[in-house]
C-alpha cells in the first residue's frame, strides 16, 4: 500500500498497466515491482523447478523471483525482472511458468512430487527404459524447463553497439562512486560514471539517512547534477556494467528505450557498449543475502533493505504488520523506518540474544523464524525464543543475514574472492582485474562515511595512476556504524514436518539438496553448484552462493574460507543477443558488395548469386524463356557461336611493383615468373606452406617491375593476406611492394569466335590479327580511356578481359552488351560461365577445396624443378604422391541425359556402395550443350590410369545412381585451337 | 567513337542528413597510393617536397592547397587531389586507388556519437585530432577515417561496399538523433 508523504515518485503522473490482465495504477518512477506491492499485489510468479507461489524478494537487478514476460507481439520480452522494469503508461506485464493461471497453476502437482525431484534426480530417474529418453522424457523436460516464452516473430525493434572511452570508468554511482567520480572529474580526468539504475545514488535513494546534513538522496541528486555540468563527466544511468574483459574493456548493457510507452523507431530499445578505460573503480555495493529457514519462500518474505527502499524511494509498505528477522544491526533500520511512517510492526527478531533495539514495537533477541504459513501471500509465522515458541500474524517478513560485496567484475579473469571473517562475507583481491579496483561496499567497507572516504581514496589511487594531481576534496560527514553481525545461514525447523528451507529461489535448491550432494560424495563447491544447479540460474547465484557454501562447509566439516567459493563469469546480468549483435540482422548480417554492372544486370532482370559477399548474376533471362535451364543453355551456345560478356571485376586483383617483383612471384607460384617477357599473361599456381594448393590464377607481366596477379572472388583476401606474410615475415629483404587493385579496376570477359570483331568497335586502336595472341597483355584505350587489355580466355574460346577504372565499369558494360546483342550475343551470367569452365576441364574451388595437391590435380608439372617455391617441400612428403591417390578426372554418364550431382562419391561397377568401397567424389556437373551431355568432374583413385573405366556414381542424400565412364577432365577441343584463333 | 561516361559510387544514394548530422559523398578524382621502395624513404619524402607535402607519420595526415597525403598503412601513404610528383617514379611503387575507393563526409555535432556506433577506436578529440588519420572498422568493413575538423570525419571505403556503408551510418545518424529527441 502506497504511504502519502513518502518516496520520490512522482504520483502527480499516474501511469495505467495490466498484470495478468488487471488493471492498476502505478506512479512515473516506479518500477513495475513497487507499482505492484502499491496495489497490493504479492504473488507475482511460480517457481521454476516445483511451481511453488512467488513474491518480490528485493528491488534491485539481483532479483530472483519476480520474473515476468512484459509487451506483446514481437515486443514480448520474457523473464524480465519487475524490480528492473520501469513502469510506462500502458506496460502490459504477465506472470510466467504457470497454467492455466497463476493463482491455480497445475505445475504445482511438481510440488508433491519433490521427494522424487531432488538435486541430479535427472541422473536417477527417467533412465529406464532407454529408449524412452530420447522420445519420451527429453521432449517432456525440455517443455517443462525455462520460464518464460518467447515471441517467436522476427525482431524487428532497433538494438545499437557502440564503444566509448575514458581515462577513469566509475561503475556504480551510490555514495562511493559518486565522491570517486567527483574527485576524479575535479582533477580533470574524462570520468564515465554508470550505474545499472534509472536514479543515480545506490542505497542513498533507499535508506532514511543523512549527508552533510541532507537527506542522503539530496546529496545524491546534487551530486550528480554538479557531475552532469562538468564536459569531462558521461554519466551513464540505467547502464548495467556486465563484463571485465581484456586492457581495460568492459562490457556494458545500457537500457534505452526499455521504459518508454511508445518509443520513435529508430530509438534503440537497449545499447550494448564496449567501454575502453584506462582505470576503472568497483563502487558496485553489496547484496542483502537472506537467511534460510523452513518455508522462506512465500510472497510476502522480502529482503529488508528492499522492504526500506520500497519504503522510502517508491512510498510503499509491503505490508500492513511487518516483521524484520535478522543478524545484524543495520538491518534494524528497517523497523525504525516503519514506525516513523507509521506502519506497524509486528516484531523485531534477532538471532543474537545481545541484540538491541529500542521501538515501540515486540523484540526477540536471540529467537529465529522456523515456520510460515499462507500458501499464496504470508500470514503468518512461528517464532523459536529463550522463552519458548509463538505463532504471530504477519503479511510481510523482512529478512536480512547479512550483506555479500557485489564483487563479481573482479572474478572475470578467473580471480577468485577470499574470506573475510569480520564481516562474514567474501571481499575481492585487489589486482584480480589489472587496472580495477574495488572501493565501498564492493570491498566490505559497510558504513555511509566509510563507503564515501573509500570513494575519494579509490579515486586518488587512480588518478596517481593516470598521472593526474588529486583535487582538494573532502568526504562529506555521514552515518559510521559499525558492522555488527554474527553469521547465521541456516535454522532448523521444527522436527520433520518442517517445511524446505529455501537456497536458491531461482532453481528451487533447497538446504536438503546440498546436504544430499555431500551426502552423495560431491564436497567440492564446483561439483556441489552442478549437481544441485545451485547458482546456475539467471541470478547466478546472487542471493544463495554464500549460504549454499555455507552449509556445504557445515556437510562436509570445513570452514568457508576451506570450501573456497566458484567463480563468476560475465555477464553480470542477462544481456540480449539482440543487443550484442546489434546491427547485424537483415541487411546489416556482412557488407553487400556491388560491381559496377550490378544496375545494369537488374534491370535485365537477372537473379544473384553471392560469392564472397559480391552480387553476381546467375543468368540473364530473354523473353519466352521460362527456366534457368534454358536461358543457361543458350548463353553457352551464345559464347561458342557468336560472343558473350561476362563482368569478372570480383576476382582479386593485386598490383605487384618492385625489382624483386618477378623473384617474389617465383617464390610463391609454383612456376617461373620471373621468365615471363613484358606483355605477357602466364597461368600459376600457388601452394600453401604445407604443399596442398591454395588458389590458382593468372599473373599478367606490364613491365620490368611491375606484374598484376588476379586471384579467385572469394580467396582474394586470403591470398593478400598470404602474400602480405611472405613479403613481411619470409623475406622481407626483397624489394617488392604489394597492393590491392580489385576495386580500382573494372573488368569484363568477352568470349567467344565474334570477340574480336567486338573489341574492335570499343578499342581506340583495333586490334591486328597476330598483334596481339594468345597470352597477352598490355595498356589500350577503351573508348577514350585508358584501360588494360588481357587475351586470357576461361570459356575456352577466342576470349580477352578488358579493364577500365571503375568509374566507367558500368558505361562500358552497358556498350558491350549492347555491341555484342548486335552480333548475336549478349551478356551471360555465373551459371554459363560455369558450364564452359567444365567442358573445358578448367579447375575453381570447387576442385581446389583445400585438400588437393597439384599432383592430384595433373599439374605437377606446373612445379618447377628449377626453383623452390612455397609448399615445394611438404608437398613431396610421403603419402601425397602415386596411385593411392584421388586424381582429377572427367565423368560422363553413359546415358547422356541422366543427371548427375556434385558431392555424389564414386565406386566401382560392381562394388557395394558403402564407405570402404568409396574411391572418389564429385565435385562440379553441368549440362553441356555443347556436346549434347551432363559433364561431371572428380577425384577418383588412381583416376588418370583408369580413363574409359566405368564407374557408379552414387549420391546417398539424393538417391541417385549413375554409371559414368572415366574421361579425361578436358572434354572440349583438347588442343585448345580455339582459344589461340 | 563513342565516350564512356563516368560515374561516382555514391551518386544515387547521398546526400542523407538527420537532425545533427550531414553525410555526403566526397568526390575522390584523383587518389594515388606511394608505396615506397627499400630504403627510398628519404627519396620519396624529398619528391613529396616538390608539391608541399612530407610523407606522413602513421596516423597523420597534411594538407596543402587542393593536394591532401595520408599515412595509409605500414610504408604507404594516399595521395589525394593531386598526381604524384614525377620524381617519385622509380623510387616508390605508385597505384592507382581513386576509383577504388567511395568517400565520404560526415559532420555535425552529433557526428562523434554516430561514428561511435561503428568505429572501435577512440575519436575524442583529444586522442583523435584534427588530421588524425586511422585505418580501422566501419562496423564490419575496413575503412579509412580522417578527422577534418572539430565535427567533421572523411571516411572512405571499398567502392564496392560503399552503399552498405551508406546503410549502416545511416542507421547510425538516425538512432542518435532520435535519442536527442
Amino acid at each position: 500500500m502506497r504511504i502519502e508523504g513518502r518516496g520520490l515518485v512522482n504520483r502527480a503522473r499516474p501511469m495505467g498497466f495490466t498484470f495478468d490482465g488487471q488493471a492498476f495504477i502505478g506512479a512515473e518512477g516506479d518500477t513495475l515491482a513497487s507499482a505492484l506491492l502499491a496495489n497490493g499485489v504479492r504473488l507475482v510468479a511460480r517457481s521454476f523447478k516445483y511451481h511453488r507461489p512467488r513474491g518480490i524478494w528485493g528491488a534491485g537487478s539481483e532479483e530472483p523471483n519476480a520474473l515476468v514476460t512484459v509487451g506483446e507481439g514481437a515486443r514480448q520480452t520474457p523473464n524480465v525482472r519487475a524490480t528492473v522494469q520501469e513502469l510506462h503508461d500502458g506496460l502490459v506485464a504477465r506472470s510466467q511458468n504457470r497454467w492455466p493461471t497463476l493463482a491455480h497453476d497445475l505445475g504445482a502437482v511438481n510440488d508433491l512430487l519433490a521427494p522424487f525431484l531432488g538435486a541430479g534426480f535427472y541422473y536417477k530417474t527417467f533412465m529406464w527404459p532407454r529408449a524412452f529418453w530420447e522420445r519420451v522424457y527429453e521432449p517432456l523436460i525440455r517443455r517443462a524447463a525455462g520460464l518464460g516464452a518467447l515471441s517467436g516473430l522476427p525482431e524487428t525493434a532497433r538494438y545499437d553497439r557502440a564503444w566509448a572511452f575514458c581515462d577513469l570508468l566509475v561503475i556504480g554511482a551510490g555514495p562511493t562512486g559518486l565522491m570517486a567520480a567527483l574527485a576524479a572529474a575535479e582533477a580533470g580526468a574524462d570520468v564515465i560514471l554508470a550505474d545499472e539504475d534509472s536514479l543515480m545514488g545506490g542505497r542513498l535513494n533507499g535508506d532514511s539517512g543523512e549527508v552533510d546534513g541532507l537527506p542522503g538522496h539530496l546529496w545524491a541528486a546534487r551530486t550528480v547534477e554538479r557531475l552532469a555540468g562538468m564536459e569531462n563527466v558521461r554519466l551513464m544511468p540505467r547502464t548495467t556494467v556486465t563484463g571485465a574483459y581484456d586492457q581495460g574493456t568492459y562490457g556494458a548493457l545500457e537500457r534505452v528505450g526499455l521504459h518508454l510507452a511508445d518509443p520513435h523507431p529508430d530509438v534503440p530499445l537497449e545499447i550494448f557498449w564496449r567501454i575502453v578505460a584506462r582505470r576503472a573503480i568497483l563502487a558496485a555495493g553489496a547484496i542483502e543475502r537472506p537467511i534460510a529457514f523452513p518455508s522462506n519462500d512465500r510472497p510476502g518474505i522480502m529482503s529488508a533493505a528492499a522492504v526500506r527502499t520500497y519504503l522510502n524511494r517508491y512510498g510503499v509498505a509491503p505490508g500492513k504488520s511487518v516483521t524484520l528477522f535478522c543478524n545484524n544491526d543495520g538491518a534494524h533500520a528497517t523497523a525504525r523506518d516503519l514506525a516513523a511512517a507509521g506502519v506497524r510492526v509486528a516484531a523485531v527478531i534477532d538471532t543474537r540474544a545481545e541484540a538491541r533495539i529500542e521501538g515501540d514495537f515486540p523484540v526477540f533477541p536471540g529467537g529465529s523464524v522456523v515456520a510460515t504459513g499462507g500458501r499464496h501471500g504470508l500470514q503468518e509465522i512461528t517464532i523459536r525464543h529463550a522463552g519458548g515458541q509463538r505463532s504471530l500474524w504477519t503479511d510481510c517478513l523482512a529478512v536480512s543475514g547479512g550483506w555479500n560485496p557485489t564483487l563479481h567484475l573482479t572474478c572475470h579473469m578467473n580471480g577468485r574472492p577470499v574470506w573475510d571473517e569480520a564481516i562474514a562475507a567474501f571481499v575481492p583481491v585487489p589486482g584480480s582485474v589489472p587496472g580495477l579496483a574495488a572501493a565501498g561496499a564492493a570491498r566490505g567497507v559497510f558504513s555511509t562515511a566509510g563507503c564515501l572516504e573509500d570513494g575519494l581514496a579509490a579515486a586518488r589511487e587512480a588518478l596517481g595512476e593516470l598521472d593526474l594531481s588529486p583535487p582538494r576534496l573532502e568526504a562529506p560527514r555521514a552515518e559510521d556504524g559499525r558492522y555488527a553481525i554474527a553469521p547465521v545461514w541456516h535454522v532448523e525447523g521444527l522436527g520433520r514436518k518442517g517445511g524446505r528451507a529455501w537456497l536458491d529461489l531461482q532453481n528451487d535448491v533447497t538446504v536438503k539438496d546440498v546436504r544430499l550432494a555431500a551426502q552423495e560424495g560431491f564436497a567440492s563447491v564446483e561439483h556441489m553448484k552442478r549437481y544441485t544447479t545451485q547458482g546456475m540460474a539467471p541470478d547466478q547465484g546472487k542471493t544463495s552462493n554464500v549460504a549454499a557454501l555455507a552449509v556445504l562447509a557445515d556437510a562436509t566439516g570445513r570452514g568457508i574460507a576451506q570450501t573456497g567459493t566458484t567463480t563468476f563469469r560475465p555477464p553480470f546480468v542477462p544481456v540480449t543477443i539482440a543487443a550484442m549483435g546489434a546491427g547485424a540482422h537483415g541487411k546489416g548480417f556482412a557488407p553487400e558488395r556491388f560491381t559496377t554492372s550490378h544496375r545494369a544486370a537488374v534491370e535485365r532482370n537477372a537473379p544473384m548469386l553471392e560469392a564472397g559477399l559480391w552480387y553476381r548474376p546467375a543468368w540473364f533471362p530473354r523473353p519466352g524463356e521460362s527456366t534457368w535451364r534454358e536461358s543457361c543453355d543458350r548463353e553457352v551456345l551464345m559464347v561458342r557461336e557468336s560472343v558473350g560478356v561476362t563482368d569478372v571485376s570480383t576476382l582479386g586483383k593485386i598490383d605487384i611493383q618492385g625489382k624483386d617483383a618477378g623473384a617474389f612471384l617465383d617464390l610463391v607460384y609454383t612456376n617461373t615468373f620471373s621468365t615471363l617477357p613484358v606483355g605477357r599473361v602466364r597461368y600459376g599456381l600457388m601452394l600453401r606452406e604445407d604443399g596442398f594448393v591454395m588458389d590458382d590464377g593468372t599473373s599478367a607481366r606490364l613491365a620490368e617491375d611491375h606484374f598484376v596477379m588476379t586471384t579467385t572472388t572469394a580467396a582474394a583476401g586470403l591470398v593478400m593476406r598470404h602474400l602480405d606474410f611472405v613479403h613481411q615475415c619470409l623475406v622481407p629483404q626483397m624489394d617488392v611492394r604489394l597492393v590491392s587493385v580489385t576495386e580500382a579496376w573494372a573488368q569484363f570477359a568477352v568470349a567467344g569466335p565474334k570477340a574480336r570483331a567486338l573489341l574492335d568497335t570499343v578499342l581506340d586502336e583495333p586490334l591486328g590479327a597476330d598483334e596481339f595472341p594468345f597470352m597477352a597483355c598490355g595498356p589500350r584505350r577503351i573508348a577514350g580511356v585508358e584501360g588494360r587489355l588481357f587475351r586470357i580466355s576461361f570459356s575456352g574460346e577466342l576470349g580477352y578481359e578488358v579493364a577500365v577504372p571503375a568509374r566507367y565499369g558500368e558505361s562500358l558494360f552497358r556498350l558491350l552488351v549492347a555491341q555484342a546483342e548486335s552480333l548475336g550475343g549478349g551478356a551471360y551470367g555465373l551459371e554459363a560461365l560455369n558450364v564452359l569452365r567444365i567442358e573445358k576441364g578448367f579447375i575453381t574451388h570447387a576442385e581446389i577445396h583445400g585438400r588437393t595437391t597439384a599432383f592430384d590435380l595433373g599439374l605437377e608439372r606446373m612445379v618447377s624443378p628449377g626453383k623452390d617455391c612455397i609448399g615445394k617441400a611438404a608437398a613431396q612428403r610421403p603419402g601425397l604422391h602415386g596411385p593411392h591417390r584421388e586424381q582429377l578426372v572427367g565423368l560422363r554418364p553413359l546415358r547422356p541425359a541422366e543427371g548427375i550431382t556434385a558431392g555424389a562419391h564414386l565406386f566401382r561397377e560392381h562394388a557395394a556402395a558403402v564407405s570402404d568401397n568409396d574411391e572418389g567424389y564429385v565435385t562440379s556437373v553441368c549440362f553441356s550443350p555443347t556436346l549434347g551431355t551432363w559433364l561431371g568432374l572428380g577425384f577418383l583413385v588412381n583416376g588418370r590410369a583408369r580413363h574409359g573405366e566405368t564407374v557408379r556414381l552414387v549420391d546417398h542424400l539424393r538417391h541417385l545412381e549413375v554409371r559414368c565412364e572415366v574421361t579425361d577432365p578436358v572434354f572440349l577441343d583438347p588442343g585448345g585451337g580455339r582459344m589461340r584463333a | 567513337m563513342p565516350r564512356l561516361i563516368a560515374r561516382s559510387p555514391l551518386e544515387d544514394v547521398l546526400p542523407l542528413a538527420v537532425e545533427g548530422a550531414v553525410l555526403t559523398e566526397v568526390a575522390l578524382d584523383r587518389a594515388t597510393c606511394i608505396a615506397p621502395f627499400r630504403g627510398r624513404e628519404r627519396a620519396a619524402g624529398a619528391a613529396l617536397k616538390e608539391i608541399g607535402l612530407a610523407f606522413p607519420a602513421p596516423g597523420c595526415s597534411a594538407r596543402k592547397g587542393e593536394a591532401r597525403i595520408l599515412w595509409w598503412g605500414r610504408g604507404q601513404a594516399l595521395l589525394i587531389g593531386a598526381a604524384p610528383p614525377p620524381a617519385l617514379a622509380g623510387i616508390a611503387a605508385l597505384t592507382e586507388q581513386g576509383d577504388g575507393l567511395a568517400g565520404l563526409r560526415l559532420e555535425g555535432p552529433l557526428a562523434e556519437a554516430a561514428l561511435a556506433r561503428l568505429v572501435p577506436i577512440d575519436l575524442r578529440p583529444k586522442a583523435f585530432p584534427a588530421e588524425a588519420t586511422a585505418r580501422t572498422l566501419l562496423f564490419h568493413m575496413t575503412c579509412t577515417i580522417t578527422r577534418l575538423g572539430p565535427e567533421a570525419f572523411e571516411i572512405l571505403v571499398m567502392r564496392s561496399m560503399g552503399r552498405t556503408a551508406v546503410h549502416d551510418l545511416a542507421g547510425a545518424m538516425r538512432a542518435v538523433a532520435a535519442r536527442q529527441g
